[in-house]
């Protein structure tokens, strides 16, 4: 009796530190052009090399142009933290998808496409949305630069097991909602830091039933509450996104795989440190007010009046309120929005694209709103292209860029100017977040970005009747 | 490498009033545009401070009354949001050595702690305290002792905590771990060998 936690814990850790902590190997180690470069250096500071160089993938994603693929890249720091990352895996033999490769892309996007990110594994990269590979059966998690600089030379880390909570998610999801909601309802429910200390493992009919790219979607939004790494048990919707994969196994190996993998998924009697339920069928679209993403009401709720809140909460959302410019008890919907971003490692799949896209299929974007869709991959970005979904958003007015994760922090030219309100599918509504100090940035669902960038105003996606296809 | 111990921090203290304090507020994205962590001190909570300047008020880290603290004192899930290690190095290279809160975001504290900055807690009501002390007297001097696991300041006696693992390894001067996990470097290769995805599959 023992939970994917357990085994996956158990399997990796290599021996009991003297400090009391585990050493735990790590299967995966992921980076990028912006974690990575200090780690690098301090390895070589102390003569040494990766010790697994097969067992780390690099791509770029935080810092590059999302407009041009241009070499020189425009903007020189972009140009020397790209050619940095190139001269660091070339000198250590590791596998580099690079500006215009094929398989280039946002680092939590790539894994899962390219067959990298499997069950039972442990996966670490200098990104806390690390834990959207959870969505496999994965431990996945977040780490900083000198704990990059420990996987590159060790591929161990020095870790603390964290307990475990179990969200399981009860009903049925409505029309008009997404993985997003049930992730934003959660997080509000529980508290941005409800799940400190915990791995999250989440289940109940609402996750079975979801899709590979929803769970992604969901494990991504853990370390929003707390959590740094969130997990769902791998099985056949699982399998069946990996057969075929570049990296998966391939063959009787595939048939063993599949095999080890049931085997490491939760036993069905094996107790958590902490079990929670979630209403699904309660939970409509939902959008963030605030500056933290558990700040956030359904669409069609007033934001609260925050001496309704806990003590503790009300100082900081009355801060949030004036940050944002909203009234107590006002709705969100209505709000004018100047940007409507579709992109990031939470929402830029291509089931993402088509969600958007069939909202805005024969539309187009309102006079004054400023739409860009950045993919999350090359591959996703091709894959669109096939479809069209590239016309369909260019011939609404939105700008159709390169994969990256742009708009969703605000490290390249994609960035919020002054008090821009912007409707975004990415993570974070932090101050400042999306590149402008007094930018406003409101969380919401790929289809509910898409709707309020036609509208020019935040709707709510269930009014809206998409031509040419369902919302997804 | 061996890394010095540390037992204690003693200085004066700067207040950081407000829960929920991402990384993205520690240091804004745009910072994070450099190959090393040089300089980052400059512009520790930089949006902020521009803000409050905006608004007529001072933010704590421009208050000369704070100049050359050496402990921070903050509140509830400070660090939380994105894992860049630039918030931590911002805050050492500032010159803080030592941070009491209420409670910090896992990834924060781990990097914190990597780089010889203890991160303890203290409960809220001791917190507030210490904070309101500092504030009425900014030249009052706090004393965070690892050993004895106490803060101490004017009248104040506060416990504080901190995972074993964490305090072993900074009153030993383990903390730069990266050794230990160096150490009978065959053994973990022999172990990875044997891990399922691959030897079996791989």
């Amino acid at each position: 009796m023992a939970t994917l936690l357990d085994k996956v814990w158990d399997l990796h850790t290599v021996r009991r530190l003297p400090t009391g902590q585990t050493q735990l190997f790590i299967g995966l180690h992921l980076i990028h052009e912006v974690t990575t470069p200090q780690a690098f250096a301090m390895l070589r500071e102390r003569g040494l090399t990766p010790a697994f160089p097969d067992r780390i993938f690099g791509t770029m994603d935080h810092i590059i142009p999302t407009s041009s693929l241009r070499r020189p890249a425009r903007d020189p720091v972009a140009e020397e933290m790209i050619a940095t990352l190139e001269a660091n895996c070339r000198e250590h033999h590791i596998p580099l998808f690079g500006l215009g490769d094929a398989h280039q892309g946002i680092v939590h996007v790539i894994g899962p496409e390219l067959g990298l990110t499997q069950p039972g594994m442990t996966i670490a990269c200098g990104d806390s949305h690390t834990s959207t590979h959870g969505a496999f059966g994965a431990l996945a998690f977040g780490i900083g630069t000198s704990q990059v600089r420990d996987v590159l030379a060790s591929q161990c880390l020095a870790m603390d097991k964290p307990k475990l909570r179990r969200v399981r998610f009860a009903g049925t999801m409505g029309s008009g909602v997404t993985a997003k909601d049930l992730a934003l309802s959660m997080i509000r429910q529980l508290g941005v830091n409800g799940g400190v200390g915990f791995a999250y493992e989440y289940a109940g009919d609402a996750v079975t039933r979801m899709t590979m790219d929803e769970r992604m979607t969901l494990c991504n939004l853990s370390i929003e509450g707390g959590a740094r790494m969130g997990y769902v048990n791998p099985d056949d919707t699982t399998f069946a996104f990996l057969r075929g994969r570049e990296h998966a196994p391939k063959g009787d190996a595939w048939e063993r795989a599949v095999a080890w993998w049931r085997r490491m998924a939760s036993d069905a009697t094996a107790p958590a440190d902490d079990d929670r339920v979630i209403d699904v069928d309660r939970i409509g679209p939902v959008v963030t007010w605030g500056t933290n993403p558990g700040q956030s009401v359904a669409v069609d709720e007033p934001i609260p009046d925050p001496r309704s809140l806990p003590p503790g909460e009300r100082e900081a959302a009355l801060e949030a309120l004036q940050f944002m410019g909203f009234d107590a008890g006002e709705a969100v919907k209505g709000r004018r929005v100047d940007v409507a971003f579709i992109g990031s490692c939470t929402n830029a799949r291509l089931s993402d694209l088509r969600a958007a896209a069939s909202l805005v299929r024969g539309q187009r974007v309102a006079r004054h709103v400023r739409g860009l869709v950045v993919p999350g991959s090359r591959e996703v970005q091709h894959a669109a292209e096939a479809e069209g979904l590239d016309e369909v958003f260019k011939a609404a007015g939105f700008e159709w860029r390169e994969p990256g994760c742009s708009l969703c922090l605000g490290m390249n030219d994609d960035k919020l100017s002054g008090a821009q309100t912007c409707a975004s599918s990415s993570n974070r509504n932090f101050r400042g977040r999306q590149g402008s100090p007094t930018g406003r940035t409101l969380l919401m669902s790929p289809a509910m970005v898409a709707a309020a960038a036609v509208a020019g105003e935040v709707v709510d996606v269930r009014s809206v009747v998409p031509r040419g296809g369902a919302v997804q | 490498m061996s890394a010095s111990r540390i037992l204690s921090v003693s200085g004066r203290a700067l207040p950081l009033v407000g829960d929920d304090i991402d990384t993205d507020r520690i240091m804004p994205a745009r910072h994070l545009r450099a190959i090393t962590f040089d300089g980052l001190e400059q512009h520790l909570f930089g949006d902020d401070r521009a803000h409050a300047a905006r608004e007529g008020r001072t933010h704590p880290v421009d208050d000369a009354r704070f100049a050359g603290a050496s402990l921070m004192v903050v509140n509830r899930n400070f660090g939380c949001g994105s894992s860049r290690e630039h918030a931590p190095q911002g805050i050492v290279r500032w010159g803080i050595r030592g941070i009491i809160g209420e409670s910090f975001s896992e990834i924060f504290f781990g990097n914190a702690v990597m780089l010889g900055l203890p991160a303890v807690t203290a409960s809220p009501a001791d917190v507030a305290a210490l904070q309101a002390e500092i504030e009425r007297d900014p030249q009052t001097v706090v004393r965070l002792d690892l050993e004895s696991m106490r803060a101490t300041s004017g009248t104040l006696d506060i416990a504080v905590h901190l995972p074993a693992a964490a305090r072993d390894a900074l009153i030993t001067g383990r903390w730069d771990g990266l050794g230990l996990l160096l150490q009978d470097f065959d053994q973990v290769r022999a172990f990875a060998a044997k891990l399922p995805y691959l030897r079996d599959f791989a």
